[in-house]
């Protein structure tokens, strides 16, 4: 259920870079301990972020949690579709679920991040 | 992601053993529970999840397992006159097959529960209280009724099941033998299930009609798998938060403790003071209403949260005890303590959070549209039935 084309932080987001450009959301676990999102607090479009920084907010009925970003950038782009809709993020974390993308990145720092394989094993520990 | 969590846990030390499992368990592991402990007990926080389980609540049915409720047989000689100074509903007038909401309160006006009385007999009754305050409900309970009075502590030897929603009139006469068309809200009568012998009430913590069922271990796995063919959805505390929060009810912990008199809670009509009860004179006193209990809309999209500080012009003037994104209002409520003068229907308060959240003074109940109250023939009628 993990994805093998993306990496991971110990801090539950996943990351994907395609042409320059880096997607970002949370993984299955992390949106399945929230439960049912209820607000998405995104970044500004614009805004300078750093590695290990936290950039967001999401929210469930139950908890609120930071999000960070995994490496850094610049926010291009926010899923417009979460502000109706949080609960995207519940049912498609892996896709239609994403939370902000980054440009002006280094694929460079995706090498601190874990991969596939390590992120499942640190979930099933 | 470093999430920090707001559904409602109780305010006691952690339990020295493990907590332990209700009859419904492997129930609820078979259906996906997600488990949590509350108070001593293991029990669904979440099924298929909090929204859906609170909507099919409002809409259809849904079934919670409440066995971790403290649940007291009371009976002999004297419990009357024991009963009348202890709780702050009146006793003596309850009739048999009846059920009154009161709390028991300290000499200060503290709330040490919240509970629902039951006249099961001339001398005996049932009293439902919550779940992370029973060390502290027997040892007063035993200390202030006189020894002719036996309690039965039935908390762990039978099951709890509320049943609530629209649909629970409907799934209810159809599992039960004799079911009391006729029953009315706070009212209750010992029904059969399958040739035994149940206590159903038309009570709940939900605002929507339905019932609470006190049965023994194995009818409440029965009645649970049974309600469930008929479509009752099964709901966890996430849900049980949510709805009660929606309906503006106390929860112990939150809204009501020992530490804060209860004539700042708004129960005035479950405090009978024209009788003496311990906690009287302290609830008669103006000096300890420091505080309204008031609802609060939030006219943002974060939810306040329970500890969060209430302001007015920089100044403090109370506290959130409960909070949460309201499903059936879709957007964030809360409940609060409040200083009178900010009280008002109406009223502005900045809640303190991550960031100032603005809300607004509302009258309780917050959701409007509940249907506890209705008459089961709306949703059920004899022949129906086959």
């Amino acid at each position: 259920m993990t994805p093998d084309d993306r990496k991971y932080t110990p801090t539950d987001e996943w990351i994907q870079i395609k042409d320059g450009i880096a997607t970002v959301g949370i993984t299955e676990l992390a949106q399945e301990h929230l439960g049912d999102l209820t607000f998405v607090e995104l970044p500004r479009v614009g805004a300078a972020v750093k590695a290990g920084q936290a950039c967001m907010v999401v929210e469930s009925v139950k908890a609120a949690s930071d999000v960070y970003a995994p490496i850094s950038g610049t926010v291009l782009e926010v899923n417009a579709a979460l502000g109706d809709d949080p609960g995207l993020v519940n049912r498609d974390p892996y896709g239609d679920g994403w939370l902000y993308r980054l440009g002006d990145v280094d694929a460079a720092e995706l090498s601190a991040l874990l991969d596939a394989e390590t992120y499942r094993q640190r979930a099933e520990g | 992601m470093n999430p920090t969590s707001a559904t409602p846990t109780t305010p006691l030390a952690p339990p020295a053993t493990p907590p332990r499992a209700t009859c419904l368990h492997d129930l609820h592991v078979a259906a996906g529970a997600r488990l949590m402990p509350y108070a001593d007990v293991l029990l669904p926080l979440q099924f298929q999840g909090i929204l859906a389980e609170h909507a099919a609540t409002r809409s259809s049915a849904a079934l919670f397992d409440t066995c971790h409720m403290g649940r007291y047989r009371l009976a002999g000689e004297g419990v009357v006159d024991a009963l009348e100074r202890l709780v702050t509903c009146p006793v003596a007038s309850l009739p048999e097959g009846r059920c009154r909401y009161g709390l028991m309160l300290n000499a200060d006006g503290g709330v040490i529960d919240d509970l629902v009385l039951y006249r099961t007999g001339a001398t005996a009754f049932l009293l439902v209280a919550n779940a992370g305050t029973r060390a502290q409900d027997i040892g007063w309970l035993r200390s202030h009724l006189p020894e002719s009075v036996r309690i039965v502590d039935d908390t762990e030897t039978t099951a709890k099941i509320d049943l609530q929603g629209p649909a629970a009139p409907r799934i209810a006469a159809a599992l039960v033998e004799d079911f009391p068309f006729d029953l009315r809200y706070f009212a209750f009568r010992t029904v059969r299930f399958e040739g035994e012998a149940v206590l159903l009430s038309r009570t709940g913590y939900t605002g929507e009609v339905g019932f609470e069922l006190y049965l023994p271990h194995d009818a409440a796995r029965r009645f649970w798998r049974g309600a469930m063919a008929l479509g009752a959805v099964p709901a966890g505390l996430g849900a049980r938060d949510t709805l009660r929060l929606e309906m503006g009810m106390p929860l112990h912990g939150h809204e009501l403790g020992p530490g804060r008199c209860a004539s700042q809670s708004g129960l005035d009509r479950a405090i009978d003071t024209a009788k003496d009860f311990i906690g009287r004179a302290a609830v008669l006193d103006p000096a300890r209403r420091t505080h309204t209990l008031v609802g609060l809309i939030g006219t943002g999209r974060s939810a306040a949260r329970a500890g969060d500080r209430i302001r007015v012009g920089g100044e403090e003037v109370g506290v959130v005890t409960s909070g949460s994104f309201s499903p059936s209002l879709g957007v964030p409520i809360a409940l609060a303590y409040v200083a009178p003068a900010h009280a008002a229907v109406g009223a502005s308060l900045a809640v303190e959070h991550r960031t100032p959240l603005a809300m607004t003074v509302h009258a309780l109940p917050l959701y409007t549209q509940g249907t506890a109250r209705r008459p089961l023939d709306e949703f059920t009628t004899r022949k129906e039935q086959p």
